[in-house]
C-alpha cells in the first residue's frame, strides 16, 4: 500500500476553509453571514504517525476532520492525500479514494445501523468496494477483523444494541479498518466511553497502528488522551490552529496563551499535584465563530493581551523550535517570563462584557450560532 | 466578572455545632417492573456530609451514583420504585416524608445541579422567571425584590450583564452560562446541602475549570455541604474532601482523598487510576485498562460484583466459597473497604492487611 516511501506526508491540508452560510428569511433564503467553522488551516501528517487535534467544542476540529474526507464540502483550500488533491475529485475517483481514508465516529451506537447485524455491518464496505474476493473470502476477512479488534466470532450474528459501549466502538473500528485504509480519522473515539473502557480502546488503536502501519488523525477534547496517543499535536481555537508541536514539547512547554490555559484547566487525578498546580482561568466563553474577534482571535480572553498588535494584527504561525509552530505575537516574551498574566477578572474588566463580542446587537443570529456551539453530550 | 459578594448572603445555621448536614444510612433503591426481576440499583449506601465539607461519589455509568442523589432529593417516581433505609437532613427524616414537606425543603434547604443544563431549564421560560420562581416560592419576596435578588445571584456566579440575561431564554446562553444559571437557581435560598450531579461533564475543560472554581469558593465561603457526583477522578482530586467509590450499587471504598489517590486499596479504584492517561506522567507507557466492562458483574449476594473483572480475585471472593457476602469493613483510620484481596503497599502496617486478607 505504501507505494512511494518518500518524505512526502500522507496528508497535506493547505489553507482549508469551511464556511457555513447563515440563512434568514421566510420566503427567500437570504445569506446574512457565515459561520467560519474552519478558517485557513495548514497541517501535514507523515505516514505512520498520529496527529492529535485538540480544542474546545465549537472550535471546528470535527468539521476539519469531515472536510478532509469531503463529508462536508470545503469552501476553500486544498486537501492533498498521497499526492492527489481530494477537493477537486468527484464521483468514482472520490469513492475509490475514500477506501483509503476511513473514519471512526464518536457515538458508536449512533453510527451503527441498529437493524444490521455485525456480519452485515462488516461485510458491507468490503462488498461495496469489491474487496475480499467472494463470499468465502469476505467471511474469512471478517473473522480476522473481529480477532484484530478483540471480539469473539459469536458476535457476528448479534446486533449493535446487544453490545456494551466499548464493544460497539470496537465494531466501529473494525468496520473502519476493514478496507485496509492508509488514513484513519478518529473523531472523539473514546469520549463516550467509561474510564475503564477508554484505556482498552486507546490501547487497541495503538496496537492496530503498529501492526497495520496506519496513519491517524485523532480529534478529541480530552488532552490527556490526545497526548498519550499522538506524535504531533495541534491546538485549534475558533477555526484556526494556534499552536502545533511534537506531543512532548507541547505538553512540557506550551507557548501559546490558549494552550497554556487549556493545559492548566485539565484536572490531574492526584490531590498533591492538584493542590499546587498553576491554574490559568480564562474569562468568559468562546466568542461566536460567525464574527470572530479582529486581530488575534484569542485576544478577548487572553491573560497576556498587550495594548499593541493583539487587537488588530492577525498573528501567523511562526516556528519557534524544531516543529514547534505558534501563532502569538508575544510567544517569546511569554516564554521568557517578561510578560505577566492578568487574572480572568481583569481581562473581563478591560474587555467589557467580553463573553459575547458579536451578538450584542443581534441576539437572534447569535442564538443560531450557539446551536453549533453546543457542548459534547456524554452518555 | 465582578468580585463575588458572597458575604451578603449569610448561610443559615452554617457550621451549627458540627453536626452532619446530611446522614444517609443503609439507603437502598429497588426498581420493580411487572414480569421482571426487580433491579437493585443502590444497595446499603451510608455516608454523611458535614457543613462545609465536600463529599465525592465516584463511579462509572450504571453504578447507582445518580440514583442515590435522586433518592436523597426524593425525586424518584413513587410507582415501581422501592426506597429503603434512612436519609436525614439535619435530623429530619426524608424517606417517606409527605410530598408537601419535601417540596418545602427542596430548593430551600437542599438543592441540586444537574448534568445537562439545557434539559434542566425550561426552554419556553426566560432565565429570569426561572430564577425568581425559587425566590417567590421559598423566600416570600415581592416580585421587584426577587428580580433584584436574581440579578445579584447571576452576578455572583459570574454571568456578565445579568439584568439583560434575565430576559433571555436558555437557548440563548452558552453551555457554561446555562450551568452557571442553574447553580444560581440552586443557590437562591442558600441551601445547606447542594448536590451536584456531574455538573461539568457536558462542559469544556476551560469552562469546567471556571465552574469548579466557583463551587470551591461557594463551599469555603458559605459552609454549604456539597455532594459531588462524578466519574472524573481529576475533578475529585481537586475538589472533594472525602471520596466514596461506588460499584454496582454499593460503596466499595471510602477514604480521604489524599489516602485514596496515594494508596488505592480496592483493585477497582487502583484500576481506574491506572487506566487514566495523565498530563503530568511519562508518555508512551501503555495504559492498564480494567478487563471487560461494567456489564460483567455478578449480584452482590453471590460474591464481589467486581470479581469477574478483578486481577486479584480468588475463590473466596464468591459467597459460595467464603460463606458470607463481602462486607464493607474498617480499613485503617478514616478508611473503609469492601474487598478480601486488596492492593498491598509495603509501607502499610503488615498486621492490619494480613488480618483483613485472612478473613
Amino acid at each position: 500500500m505504501t507505494a512511494v516511501p518518500s518524505a512526502e506526508p500522507l496528508l497535506r491540508v493547505e489553507g482549508l476553509q469551511v464556511h457555513f452560510p447563515i440563512k434568514r428569511g421566510v420566503f427567500v433564503d437570504r445569506t446574512v453571514g457565515h459561520v467560519r467553522a474552519v478558517d485557513g488551516v495548514d497541517l501535514a501528517i507523515d505516514r505512520g504517525t498520529t496527529y492529535g487535534l485538540v480544542g474546545e467544542s465549537g472550535c471546528g476540529k470535527s468539521t476539519l476532520g469531515r472536510a478532509v474526507l469531503r463529508l462536508v464540502e470545503p469552501t476553500g483550500g486544498r486537501v492533498v492525500f498521497d499526492g492527489t488533491d481530494v477537493s477537486t475529485l468527484s464521483g468514482e475517483p472520490l469513492r475509490t479514494l475514500r477506501r483509503r481514508m476511513q473514519m471512526v465516529f464518536q457515538d458508536p451506537l449512533g453510527s451503527l445501523d441498529p437493524r444490521q447485524n455485525v456480519e452485515s455491518l462488516l461485510s458491507e464496505p468490503l462488498l461495496a468496494h469489491g474487496m475480499g474476493g467472494g463470499r468465502q473470502g469476505v467471511a474469512t476477512r471478517i473473522r480476522t477483523l473481529l480477532d484484530a479488534v478483540g471480539l469473539p466470532s459469536a458476535a457476528l450474528r448479534r446486533y449493535p444494541h446487544e453490545f456494551s459501549g466499548g464493544q460497539r466502538q470496537r465494531i466501529g473500528i473494525a468496520r473502519a479498518i476493514s478496507l485496509e485504509p492508509d488514513l484513519l480519522i478518529a473523531d472523539e473515539p473514546v469520549s463516550a466511553l467509561d474510564v475503564s473502557v477508554q484505556a482498552q480502546v486507546v490501547n487497541l488503536l495503538e496496537e492496530l497502528q503498529e501492526r497495520l502501519g496506519l496513519t491517524y488523525l485523532v480529534i478529541a477534547h480530552d488532552l490527556a488522551v490526545v497526548r498519550h496517543i499522538s506524535d504531533v499535536v495541534g491546538v485549534m481555537y475558533l477555526g484556526s490552529l494556534v499552536e502545533q508541536a511534537p506531543s512532548d514539547v507541547l505538553y512540557e512547554q506550551p507557548l501559546h496563551p490558549y494552550s497554556r490555559a487549556l493545559m492548566s484547566a485539565v484536572p490531574v487525578p492526584d490531590p498533591v499535584v492538584e493542590a499546587d498546580r498553576e491554574r490559568i482561568l480564562l474569562a468568559g466563553d468562546l466568542p461566536s465563530p460567525a464574527n470572530p474577534p479582529s486581530g488575534c482571535r484569542f485576544h478577548t480572553r487572553c491573560p497576556w493581551r498587550q495594548e499593541t498588535r493583539c487587537d488588530d494584527e492577525v498573528p501567523v504561525l511562526r516556528e519557534l523550535g524544531p516543529g514547534h509552530l505558534v501563532s502569538c505575537h508575544w510567544a517569546e516574551e511569554i516564554r521568557d517570563g517578561l510578560l505577566a498574566p492578568r487574572s480572568a477578572e481583569e481581562v473581563a474588566a478591560t474587555q467589557g462584557v467580553s463573553v459575547r463580542p458579536t451578538g450584542a446587537d443581534n441576539p437572534e443570529s447569535d442564538a443560531l450560532v450557539q446551536g453549533l456551539d453546543a457542548p459534547i453530550e456524554r452518555t | 466578572m465582578s468580585p463575588l459578594t458572597i458575604e451578603e448572603l449569610p448561610p443559615r445555621d452554617a457550621g451549627q455545632d458540627g453536626r452532619p448536614v446530611l446522614e444517609v444510612e443503609d439507603l437502598s433503591v429497588t426498581f420493580t417492573r411487572r414480569g421482571e426481576q426487580p433491579t437493585r440499583a443502590v444497595d446499603g449506601v451510608s455516608f454523611s456530609v458535614a457543613p462545609g465539607e465536600t463529599v465525592g461519589l465516584v463511579g462509572e455509568s450504571g453504578c447507582g451514583k445518580s440514583v442515590t442523589s435522586l433518592a436523597i432529593m426524593g425525586l424518584l417516581p413513587r410507582r415501581g420504585v422501592e426506597v429503603g433505609g434512612s436519609v436525614r437532613l439535619h435530623g429530619q427524616e426524608l424517606i417517606g416524608a409527605p410530598d408537601r414537606e419535601l417540596r418545602g425543603l427542596r430548593g430551600a434547604d437542599m438543592a441540586m445541579v444537574f448534568q445537562d443544563p439545557l434539559s434542566s431549564l425550561n426552554p419556553t421560560v426566560p432565565i429570569g422567571v426561572q430564577v425568581t420562581e425559587v425566590l417567590l416560592e421559598h423566600r416570600e419576596m415581592s416580585k421587584k425584590d426577587a428580580v433584584a435578588e436574581a440579578t445579584r445571584l447571576l452576578d455572583r456566579v459570574g454571568i456578565p450583564d445579568p439584568s439583560r440575561r434575565l430576559k433571555e431564554y436558555p437557548h440563548q446562553l452558552s453551555g457554561g452560562m446555562r450551568q452557571r444559571a442553574l447553580i444560581a437557581m440552586a443557590l437562591a435560598c442558600s441551601p445547606r446541602l447542594l448536590i451536584a450531579d456531574e455538573p461539568t461533564t457536558a462542559l469544556d475543560v476551560t469552562i469546567q475549570a471556571q465552574i469548579l472554581e466557583l463551587l470551591r469558593e461557594l463551599v469555603v465561603d458559605t459552609g454549604t455541604a456539597l455532594v459531588m457526583i462524578t466519574h472524573d477522578l481529576g475533578v475529585v482530586a481537586g475538589l472533594c474532601d472525602r471520596v466514596h467509590v461506588m460499584y454496582s450499587g454499593r460503596i466499595i471504598e471510602s477514604a480521604d482523598r489524599h489516602d485514596l489517590f496515594a494508596r488505592p486499596r480496592q483493585p477497582y479504584t487502583g484500576g481506574l487510576l491506572a487506566s487514566v492517561p495523565r498530563l503530568d506522567g511519562a508518555r508512551g507507557a501503555p495504559l492498564h485498562p480494567i478487563r471487560g466492562s461494567a456489564r460483567d458483574v455478578i449480584p452482590w449476594a453471590e460474591g464481589c460484583a467486581f470479581a469477574p473483572r478483578c486481577d486479584n480475585a480468588q475463590d473466596d471472593c464468591l459467597t459460595e466459597v467464603a460463606g458470607s457476602t463481602v462486607p464493607l469493613e474498617y480499613d485503617g483510620p478514616g478508611r473503609e473497604l469492601r474487598c478480601r484481596h486488596p492492593l498491598e503497599y509495603p509501607r502499610t502496617p503488615a498486621g492490619a492487611t494480613a488480618s483483613g486478607a485472612a478473613r
